[in-house]
């Protein structure tokens, strides 16, 4: 097959230094803190995308000439930690980057917040030319945390150090005001925000970050706050403190006081020198930096709970720089909180705190750029995740060592909940938590790794004109190994782990190294092979009577799905050779795994739904033999249908382009289907998604809107990614049917059945949960 | 006690709790004693009551806290010639010891200007004399009780806070001396009613213009309406409890940073030896050039949420500084602890109150003792970030309640108990 000219104006991201692509950078944020610094800058990343050449006709695909490659640039916001202490070294690099000139910024503005805002604001203007803006803290850090819960999944956890997992992170919801922020940096300042544009600081403390900096380089010889806090987890309080126990010989049972509880911080250091002779006070300078940390975080913590209280709130989140997600004052604040409120209030603890001032800041001076139009996601190709700092090198008289980074990606659009889940505030999407579950985690950790190979050599060969695809392609690897071994000590670095985040983090691996759509031709191919067959097939389904076709079109949609390229067994079988009925015959025989196909015969003899919206797995048979004869199915009955495909490409999944492009082949075959799509009760709509998953929190506000309007009754979800990994689990308020092939022989057996089994799951709408099937709780229980 | 009979047995009987714990610690049917003893403990208010009830002499009461021991001793002044005649010299001796001295050892003290006369305990008149000690002295306590002769005596002792409980294998071997443990909130309570009930005129009170030295005037506090009310004993550390009525209160909060803390961290940053020292110091020094204020950060006020300039935005805040801590003196870093202790404890205060709905709160316990600088910054918190809803009281006996209200413990329970 002919390969398309390499767009090779590309510049890849520089990977090794930090400051990534700063060489693109247009607007800056800075939030400066006593001891971190927090830079945010905004940026462009070229990519290159395929293009479709819709005014070509369908005869002229075979020889691939309807689609080219293009540059395109995705928007990027780029966030980066370092200490204050180099902040100078850090500007020079910044301005000796820079594609711009420093005059070329005369004019422009930095925005500025945090407390080393004035102090080094005649530096910044020196640097970079840019003028310094100082912006409300409060108001940016409170900016910067809204933001965060909107767009960055699991961004918000409870944390707890004598549980598994210690992380539980809570997915976005759709309400997440009010909430009450605690931030705690030098002091620590209490704000209850109720909206956007609706908040105060209804108290606080002076008890912060700087009292335990403060008195902690008074009482210990510790340099610095990280210093203090490493000392802090070697210490033992308990020779420090006076506890329950050194008072009563014991527990305080009348009051539900346990020994252990301290009963006055620092009560055992007066007597301290007591004895001149005595030159042991029976404690280290880390119990000191101990019972420092114990201190300061149960007084905030309790200051907390008595606000929130008073003020009726159940979520608090910290900021600031004093927990850097360190566990032990996470630990003591959540132990604090859920003490003093009986449990009725909850420490929520933010993946990426440190950096609600510079998101805020930094939101405050874009809006012009309309940055809160659209949604955000996380990249993982570029973010270091929780406690998983990504080495730098030396940078100037920068010394090298590891730095925090976090780069979000802006979606085309603004995405939204479906409209249609019965709880979208309790909305997970996986099924499976591989924090919890170990040995679910230890097999798709190995199973990911081990496929990787296939997906280098897949690279490669999709960009065989490419003179670096070679190098790029392992360093798409070496990267994703890097990821999926700091996962394996750090199941929790970027959320929940999920077979959905790990396909995620694969995609945007891919993508940081320009693979856009490895599997391009391989589609293509396919969805060819496939078209030449639909005429017969559909023939031969109008030949069946009403309720054998019914099942020969499930039979035909699960059939479609077998064709996976993500699979790894089902690669080796396509990669021989496999058709249509092939596939067929490797279906589970009936009764199958989860089988409701009578269910869904039989309410295809009632009157018909009145819209459809069908979210779409792979290309070729799937879509073209096995979904397209369904949808025309649906449509002869009377049903709109929508059918969504992905926004971006991944794995063999169709995207919403390709199937554009399809569709136009498909009404040459089938009037039917071109009558609908003239009429607009066939539409074809991106799906917002760019994984093989289907969140449904996140889909296009503009789909969500029209599915409300066409008043979608039934939802389908095909294949492993979006019915099983993903959704199985989920109830909805309308009718829905969930359709897969498991093509993966541990997942078969862990659900109870083997290769090849099959979910025909059909369930009617219901605000309930239902917990009646017996494979939702064979899931349930692998779950738990 | 202003308190009908039959409720007051109610009260008591409905406190399960606090019966339980006793029952744990090996004194079962405790609480139908105390049932009993209310009663009888009315006679301390003037009714009749027999002989027979009151326990014999010494009366004690003592508070073993986490840092002080608090005692208090009644002296009867109503000795009749025969009674004197027939009292046993031990008592005697123990009597004038206390007495005479007030200072006992190196570290005991007598403060003599608390001691109140002409007061009725059970049925007898005399004089409340308040003593304390360090707890780290307990042996030397001991050992003085020996030489004096209390473990003839054969006699058992009324004991509150963690100490009854941990000393009290020590006080069986060494004095031959039972101790009776009682709840020390409930001991707190009952103390500051009685106290309260019985220094009327003197006993609460509160700061006028608590910021401004010369317009600055100590005010008796009316306290004949007391509930509901909060208590904030700060001890080591810090109970706060909420009372709504008589015998119906509950431990709404506390904290571990009290007075414990103070004195620990000025130990550490200082060296100073003693709580006096230490309040010595801080009254000559400056926290400003320790803590960092609202105006360090913002140049003024913080217009935005309506903070002043001279609020303090971190405590020590300016320490992590080599600079600035070479300049800082001993009084400076102990007044700064000061401050950030008392605000601290304010401030928790101040939010149980909001959070309860009460708007009397007391300060009590020993950490406010020669402490003026604490009871001002208390005064000022409550009534300024209160809008003046709430009001700080202080009492005049500060860290002795809890061994009073264990006195009329032994009174309540009297011979019944020693019988036992």
């Amino acid at each position: 097959m002919e390969l398309q000219k390499y767009a090779g104006s590309i510049l890849l991201p520089d990977t090794d230094v930090v400051f990534r692509n700063i060489k693109n950078a247009k607007r800056f944020a800075i939030d400066i803190g006593g001891s971190l610094t927090k830079i945010a800058y905004y940026s462009t990343v070229s990519h290159r995308k395929v293009l479709y050449n819709a005014e070509k006709d369908s005869a002229a695909s075979v020889d691939g000439k309807d689609y080219q490659y293009e540059s395109s640039e995705t928007e990027r916001l780029h966030f980066v930690k370092f200490e204050t202490k180099y902040i100078e070294h850090c500007l020079d690099f910044i301005r000796n980057h820079l594609v711009f000139s420093k005059e070329s910024m005369a004019g422009k503005s930095i925005k500025a917040t945090g407390g080393g805002a004035y102090k080094y604001a005649e530096l910044i203007q020196q640097k970079l030319g840019l003028t310094v803006e100082k912006e409300d803290e409060i108001g940016s850090l409170i900016k910067g945390c809204n933001f965060l819960l909107r767009n960055i999944p699991d961004e918000q956890f409870s944390y707890s150090r004598h549980e598994d997992p210690e992380y539980r992170f809570i997915n976005t919801e759709p309400h997440i005001f009010p909430y009450l922020l605690v931030n705690i940096g030098s002091g620590v300042s209490i704000m209850k925000v109720e909206a956007d544009d609706k908040y105060d600081r209804i108290g606080g403390t002076s008890m912060g970050g700087g009292t335990f900096w403060g008195l902690g380089s008074l009482l210990t010889k510790a340099k610095g706050f990280d210093e203090l806090l490493q000392l802090a987890s070697e210490g033992d309080h308990r020779n420090v403190d006076l506890l329950v126990k050194d008072i009563y010989g014991g527990d305080y049972s009348a009051l539900g006081l346990t020994g252990g509880i301290i009963a006055s911080s620092f009560g055992k250091a007066m007597h301290h020198g007591h004895t001149k002779n005595d030159d042991s006070p029976g404690f280290s300078e880390a119990d000191i930096a101990r019972s420092l940390l114990f201190t300061v975080s149960n007084d905030i913590g309790q200051i907390a709970s008595l606000y929130a209280m008073l003020h009726g709130l159940k979520r608090v989140y910290f900021g600031g720089y004093f927990l850097r997600n360190h566990p032990v004052s996470m630990h003591t604040i959540s132990f604090a909180i859920n003490y003093w409120s009986r449990g009725a209030v909850q420490a929520l603890f933010l993946r990426h705190e440190g950096y609600l001032g510079a998101i805020g800041a930094f939101l405050r001076g874009a809006e012009e750029c309309d940055t809160e139009k659209y949604s955000w996601g996380e990249n993982y190709a570029g973010s270091s995740g929780l406690q998983s700092p990504l080495p730098h090198p030396p940078v100037g008289g920068w010394p090298g060592g590891t730095i925090d980074q976090l780069e979000i990606d802006r979606c085309d659009q603004q995405l939204t909940f479906f409209p249609l889940l019965a709880h979208p505030e309790e909305y997970v999407p996986d099924a499976v938590d591989l924090t919890k579950d170990k040995e679910a985690r230890d097999y798709w950790l190995s199973c990911f790794e081990s496929s990787l190979g296939s997906f280098v050599n897949r690279a490669i060969s999709s960009q065989p004109n490419s003179p670096d695809s070679k190098e790029r392609a392992n360093k798409f690897r070496d990267k994703y190994l890097q990821r999926l071994h700091n996962l394996k000590n750090h199941p929790f670095a970027y959320g929940n782990l999920t077979v959905r985040s790990l396909l995620d983090m694969r995609e945007h691996c891919l993508n940081e190294f320009d693979f856009p759509d490895p599997y391009l031709q391989q589609k293509k191919l396919e969805n060819e092979n496939a078209l030449k067959l639909l005429k017969n097939h559909l023939d031969f389904l109008d030949g069946l009577d009403y309720n054998k076709r019914q099942e020969t079109l499930i039979r035909g949609v699960l059939a479609g799905n077998v064709f996976d390229w993500g699979a790894k067994e089902v690669v080796e079988l396509m990669e021989k050779g496999l058709g249509f009925k092939e596939a067929a015959d490797k279906l589970q025989v009936r009764p199958w795994l989860h089988d409701d196909l009578d269910a869904w015969i039989n309410r295809q003899q009632q009157s018909p739904y009145r819209c459809a919206v069908i979210f779409l797995d792979n290309s070729g048979c799937d879509v073209v033999l096995g979904i397209i004869p369904f949808v025309r199915e649906l449509l002869l009955r009377g049903t709109r249908v929508v059918l969504c495909a992905n926004s971006k490409p991944a794995l063999n999944d169709v995207t919403a382009e390709e199937l554009t492009m399809l569709m136009k082949q498909v009404t040459a075959v089938c009037p039917i289907i071109s009558k609908h799509l003239e009429n607009y009760t066939l539409c074809i709509r991106e799906s917002g998604q760019a994984s093989p998953c289907l969140d449904l929190s996140r889909l296009p506000l503009s789909l969500v809107d029209e599915i409300v309007q066409w008043g979608c009754d039934l939802v389908v979800m095909e294949g492993m990614g979006r019915a099983i990994h993903t959704n199985l689990l989920t109830p909805l308020t309308c009718d829905s049917l969930k359709l897969a092939v498991i093509k993966n022989r541990w997942l078969a057996h862990r659900l109870g059945g083997d290769m090849f089994s099959v979910m025909c799951k059909y369930e009617t709408g219901s605000k309930k949960v239902s917990g009646e099937f017996s494979i939702t709780n064979s899931v349930s229980t692998a779950a738990s | 006690m202003p308190v009908e009979d039959k409720s007051v047995i109610e009260e008591n009987v409905a406190k399960i709790p606090v019966g339980s714990i006793q029952a744990a610690n090996g004194h079962a049917g405790s609480i139908s004693f105390r049932s009993k003893s209310t009663m009888e403990m009315n006679g301390s208010n003037g009714h009749q009551t027999s002989h027979d009830s009151t326990p014999s002499m010494p009366w004690f009461g003592m508070d073993i806290g986490g840092t002080l021991t608090k005692l208090v001793y009644f002296e009867p002044t109503d000795l009749s010639e025969a009674e004197e005649e027939s009292e046993v010299e031990t008592i005697k001796n123990i009597r004038r010891y206390l007495k005479s001295n007030s200072a006992y050892g190196e570290t005991g003290h007598r403060d003599a200007h608390l001691q109140m006369e002409k007061l009725r305990v059970g049925n007898r008149t005399g004089t409340l004399h308040f003593i304390r000690f360090p707890t780290s002295e307990m042996p030397q306590f001991l050992e003085l009780s020996k030489s004096k002769g209390m473990a003839t005596l054969a006699s058992t002792i009324c004991a509150t806070g963690g100490g009854a409980y941990k000393f009290e294998e020590d006080f069986q071997r060494e004095v031959n001396l039972t101790l009776h443990k009682f709840d020390e909130l409930d001991c707190l309570i009952h103390g500051i009613e009685y106290i309260e009930d019985n220094n009327m005129d003197r006993e609460c009170y509160y700061f006028l213009n608590p910021r401004n030295e010369e317009t600055c005037e100590k005010v008796t506090f009316d306290f004949s309406d007391p509930y509901p009310f909060l208590v904030v004993n700060i001890g080591s550390g810090v109970s706060i409890l909420a009372a709504y009525g008589p015998d119906n209160y509950r431990r709404v909060s506390g904290t571990s940073l009290g007075g414990g803390t103070f004195l620990g961290l000025s130990c550490l940053l200082t060296g100073c030896k003693t709580f006096e020292e230490a309040i010595e110091l801080a009254a000559k020094g400056n926290n400003e050039n320790v803590d960092k204020l609202v105006r360090d950060i913002y140049g003024g006020d913080y217009d935005r949420f309506g903070l002043s300039g001279d609020i303090v935005a971190s405590s020590f805040g300016h320490m992590n500084s080599a600079e600035k801590r070479a300049k800082v003196s001993r009084e400076d870093l102990a007044c700064a602890t000061l401050i950030t202790i008392t605000n601290n404890i304010g401030s928790i205060a101040r939010m149980v109150a909001a959070n309860e709905k009460i708007e009397k709160v007391l300060f009590v316990g020993n950490f406010l003792r020669v402490n003026p600088i604490s009871m001002k910054l208390l005064s000022h918190a409550m009534d300024f970030w209160s809008g003046g809803q709430l009001k700080a009281i202080f009492l005049e006996h500060e860290g002795y309640f809890g061994a009073v209200g264990c006195m009329l413990e032994l009174m309540r329970t009297g011979d019944a108990m020693a019988s036992s």
